[in-house]
């Protein structure tokens, strides 16, 4: 057999209140970067968001010959009184350039908005005319729809023309460039996507409690829950340090990640409920010990794995995939340690209380009535075999 | 007796294996020799997977119909027509006054005379349709006030409306393979449109957004042989109206006015005209409307259009009771052209108007489709062009292999023999992952590939568990076959808890997320439901056959 770990003994339980230092710092890192992110005027946001959560348009432009740098396209938007695009090349192809512009309320639409208001005004006096106004106001809306591409158009035409309509962009030789790819949302329908986000996280959190609790016990679900919060926001804290985009798919790792924590908290969960009925006779403390050691070969395989997939992700995965990969990346450390760092701590502390009993790795009179507390709610459902 | 039992199992997995192998190369007509060819297969995937719009290019939309404006505008036109009706009857209504914000949709009439109330009430019923709005009479004023029940019926007869009046339009455009269908929740009004193969969505845009409002009006002013009375500003037209009822001011751009030489020279002035209140006739008579060329000339167009017999009717008796006087033909609350009646006109008419030949081709599609009853807001557009969506699938299967060649080799480093199991499981997880896929008719996108490669960690870990088991029990001494037996069984629970929780997740994922959420949803639940089969059922037989050969099997390799 060959065997990465055969026959490890550590003490993890003893090294709890260092890791759990750890976890307090780099939540607190990510706390300091988001808020102060936040209160800085003029500076960045606690979150980069994409389009999807913040609206505006997302624009993948390819270009054919010389393609111009990032500083020239932004002077470029800059000329058509876009100032905020955030403009990325491409890392896996050359010859593409990431736009994204935020919800314009440039002078096409302002035009009409202020068009509308003026008749608006001229018509409070007399009798009102909302259907006229309300056409003014709509034609304004969908000037908002088009006005971010419109824009990077306008730029992007001063480098050579587009190639137009279904032309691609090869057939075309006097063509400079094609949008290949558009993604604009709505301010209603950011607003939408992000209280759906967190509406289906949430849900998801208290699903996985009540299925925990179901089958172990109150505290295992604390635990573990705790523990996945815990992993959601050390990934998100990296996202605000180094202000990754948070996308639909960065949420969808996010989602990913929390199944993936919980599944690692009950592969242990599962080895203490078994050596629970196993050695009566020995501490929570020890067990938990023995069963994260009984069971580190399986973490160190799996999540060896996993992580290695992860990383062709990151690496292979190209530009769309990108926040999803990173999420991942970060999510698949996090939640193995967090495993060992958080849920199981937190799952024997609570179980001590409720056994109103120190945990004390030599205290051999104390363990009865430890074992006993654990059993109670631990083993309180009997598992069929 | 054990030996049967293998037998069935044995059967099982051929059975369930050659249905997944046929639902994704197999051709779904007759089966030729070309079929077993590569480029058969080929195609044959290719044509048995749906692939979402973000790997094959296309475009999608999110369109919500504006209700609100709906009840609003309906709310003004049942307060003008009430007016009106109660004024036809000689009844003494002074004026009327309508609230329309905040979900809250409400008429006024105030009256000289209370004891008439009930007399302008019977009025006003006979000509104006008051189901499902409340009437309360309170001194000079009568009220009819809207429920907020019957707000949300008329709000959802306004998007099935405006969800018909699209989809005819988008069938005549003749868009290739359109899905359209209700979006969000049941009374977001939300519609979501995608048209695959689609990379420049502007003009269906254009065309599916038109509210296509045509009226006929009165304009109001001295008769032909004087020119049409115009305002130059909006406060002068507005000025002129000087409190009379059922009056409107509405631009009016004149087409005789030179055309401007070149694009970046402003528009000729805006104009503007009085018109009376209610329209003579509407869009909604319209029985035909064609495009036709006025001089010949690509980018001089107009449309022809033409009455149903009622539409006709009304329209005749108007024009000749309105001989030498000016009519405005108005589109989406613009008057598009102002002539004045010649004689007696009944079932035709045409507005022109500087269209292009396109433009034109595409107003009188709209007018033909019908008015929508509001108009309708764009709030989502996701458009990936074909070559874009090519190269997602190429990093995306390009990640998965990468993925997956480094876990076989582990597998049979690490595990030998049984690693063999491993990536025989793993291989058929993803072959009826796809097969599962075919069935459910769903759509394969690029979060449903970060699906596919999750399914594949979690049937990984199922096998390390089971396995990494085995060697516990081995190296406690146990038998070979115990070791099996055991393995199996105790890591099943473990599995089978680690799977519901993460198929529980999934589940609520798919319930409440959208779109590209659902499809990476619906591939890790399937990975996972298969996965229970895959790591758990076959591999476990496989070791049964090794036993069944050699039941004093001393050393496993694994």
């Amino acid at each position: 057999m060959f065997q990465i770990f055969p026959n490890i003994n550590v003490d993890w339980m003893g090294w709890r209140k260092p890791l759990i230092a750890v976890s307090i710092l780099l939540l607190l890192a990510g706390l300091i970067s988001a808020v102060g992110r936040q209160l800085t005027p003029g500076g960045t946001n606690a979150f980069n968001l994409g389009v999807d959560f913040q609206g505006g348009t997302f624009i993948t432009a390819k270009f054919q010959g010389q393609k111009p740098s990032e500083d020239a396209i932004r002077q470029e938007l800059q000329n058509v009184g876009v100032s905020e695009a955030v403009i990325q090349a491409s890392t896996d192809k050359q010859d593409e350039v990431l736009i994204k512009v935020p919800l314009i309320e440039g002078d096409a639409a302002n035009q009409t908005a202020e068009d509308a208001a003026s008749q608006n005004a001229a018509n409070t006096n007399q009798s009102t005319d909302p259907s006229a106004q309300i056409a003014a106001e709509n034609q304004a809306q969908n000037n908002l729809v088009n006005a971010g591409r419109n824009k990077v158009r306008e730029a992007l035409n001063t480098f050579g023309k587009e190639a137009e309509g279904t032309t691609a962009l090869t057939d075309d030789p006097n063509a400079a460039y094609k949008i290949v790819g558009t993604d604009y949302v709505g301010p209603v329908a950011g607003e939408q996507l992000r209280n759906q986000a967190v509406i289906a996280t949430l849900l998801g959190l208290v699903g996985i409690l009540l299925f925990i609790a179901f089958r172990y016990d109150w505290t295992y679900a604390a635990g573990a829950v705790i523990a996945v919060f815990h992993d959601v926001l050390i990934t998100l804290a990296f996202f605000s340090i180094f202000q990754w985009e948070v996308s639909l798919t960065v949420l969808a790792a996010l989602l990913t990640l929390v199944g993936f924590s919980v599944n690692d908290s009950i592969v242990i969960f599962d080895r203490i409920r078994e050596n629970l009925r196993l050695y009566r006779d020995r501490s929570l403390y020890a067990l938990t010990n023995q069963s994260i050691n009984q069971t580190m070969s399986r973490t160190i395989v799996t999540n060896g794995l996993v992580f290695l997939s992860v990383l062709a992700l990151v690496l292979f995965g190209g530009e769309v995939l990108r926040g999803f990969s990173l999420a991942l990346f970060v999510g698949c450390i996090t939640g193995t340690y967090s495993t060992i760092a958080i849920a199981s701590p937190i799952a024997i502390w609570w179980q001590d209380k409720l056994g109103a009993a120190e945990v004390k790795r030599t205290d051999v009179q104390k363990t009865e009535q430890l074992a006993s507390a654990s059993r109670r709610s631990v083993s309180r459902r009997p598992i069929a075999r | 007796m054990k030996n049967s039992s293998l037998w069935i199992r044995t059967a099982i997995i051929a059975a369930v294996t050659l249905i997944g192998i046929y639902l994704v190369i197999g051709p779904r007509g007759a089966i030729d020799a070309n079929d077993f060819t590569w480029q058969g297969i080929k195609n044959n995937v290719s044509e048995n997977i749906n692939l979402g719009l973000d790997l094959r290019g296309g475009s999608q939309l999110v369109m919500r119909v504006k209700t609100d404006d709906y009840l609003r505008t309906l709310t003004e036109n049942n307060q003008n027509a009430a007016v009106l009706a109660a004024q036809e009857a000689q009844l003494p209504v002074a004026d009327g006054s309508f609230v329309a914000e905040n979900n809250n949709y409400q008429i006024t009439l105030n009256l000289t005379d209370p004891a008439q109330a009930q007399a302008v009430i019977d009025a006003v019923k006979q000509k104006v349709d008051f189901s499902g709005w409340t009437e309360s009479t309170n001194g000079n004023q009568i009220n009819w006030t809207l429920p907020v029940a019957a707000q949300k019926v008329l709000a959802a007869q306004a998007v099935t409306q405006a969800e018909q009046i699209i989809e005819s339009r988008i069938n005549a455009f003749g868009v290739k393979e359109p899905t359209f269908a209700r979006h969000g929740a049941t009374d977001s009004g939300q519609l979501l449109l995608q048209m695959p193969g689609v990379d420049d969505p502007e003009r269906v845009k254009e065309l599916i957004g038109k509210t296509s409002k045509l009226e006929l009006m009165k304009i109001v002013g001295p008769p032909n042989p004087s020119p049409v009375q115009t305002y130059p500003t909006q406060e002068a037209a507005q000025a002129s109206i000087a409190g009379a009822p059922n009056r409107r001011v509405l631009v009016y751009t004149d087409r005789d006015a030179p055309l401007p030489a070149s694009p970046n020279q402003p528009e000729p002035p805006k104009q503007y005209v009085v018109v009376e209140t209610p329209a003579v006739v509407d869009g909604n008579e319209l029985r035909d409307a064609a495009a036709v060329s006025r001089t010949g000339n690509d980018s001089d167009y107009q449309i022809s259009f033409s009455f149903k017999p009622n539409g006709a009717q009304k329209f005749g008796d108007w024009t000749g009771k309105n001989i030498g006087n000016y009519m405005a033909v108005v589109l989406d609350e613009e008057v598009k052209s102002a002539a004045y009646i010649k004689s007696q006109i009944f079932d035709s008419g045409e507005i022109s108007g500087r269209f292009t030949k396109a433009t034109a081709e595409d107003l009188s599609l709209t007018l033909k489709s019908g008015a929508l009853p509001a108009e309708i807001e764009y709030q989502e557009e996701r458009t990936v062009g074909p070559s874009l969506g090519a190269d997602s699938i190429r990093a995306g299967v390009a990640a998965s292999v990468a993925g997956l060649i480094f876990i076989v080799i582990f597998m049979l480093i690490y595990y030998r023999g049984a690693g063999v199991n491993a990536v025989i499981a793993l291989i058929l997880n993803m072959l009826l992952t796809l097969a599962g896929l075919i069935v459910l008719d769903s759509t394969l996108t690029l979060p449903g590939i970060a699906g596919l490669i999750l399914g594949i960690g979690m049937a990984v870990d199922s096998n390390v568990l089971i396995f990494e088991r085995m060697r516990e029990e081995l190296r406690a001494g146990k038998s070979v076959a115990k070791s099996v037996e055991q393995g199996f069984d105790r890591a099943f629970i473990t599995i089978v808890d680690t799977h519901i929780t993460t198929i529980l997740s999934s589940v609520i994922l798919y319930m409440f997320g959208s779109g590209p959420i659902r499809g990476f949803a619906v591939t890790l639940i399937l990975g996972l439901l298969i996965n229970l089969f895959s790591a758990v059922f076959v591999s476990r037989t496989i070791f049964m056959w090794l036993l069944e050969r050699n039941p004093n099997m001393k050393k496993l390799s694994i």
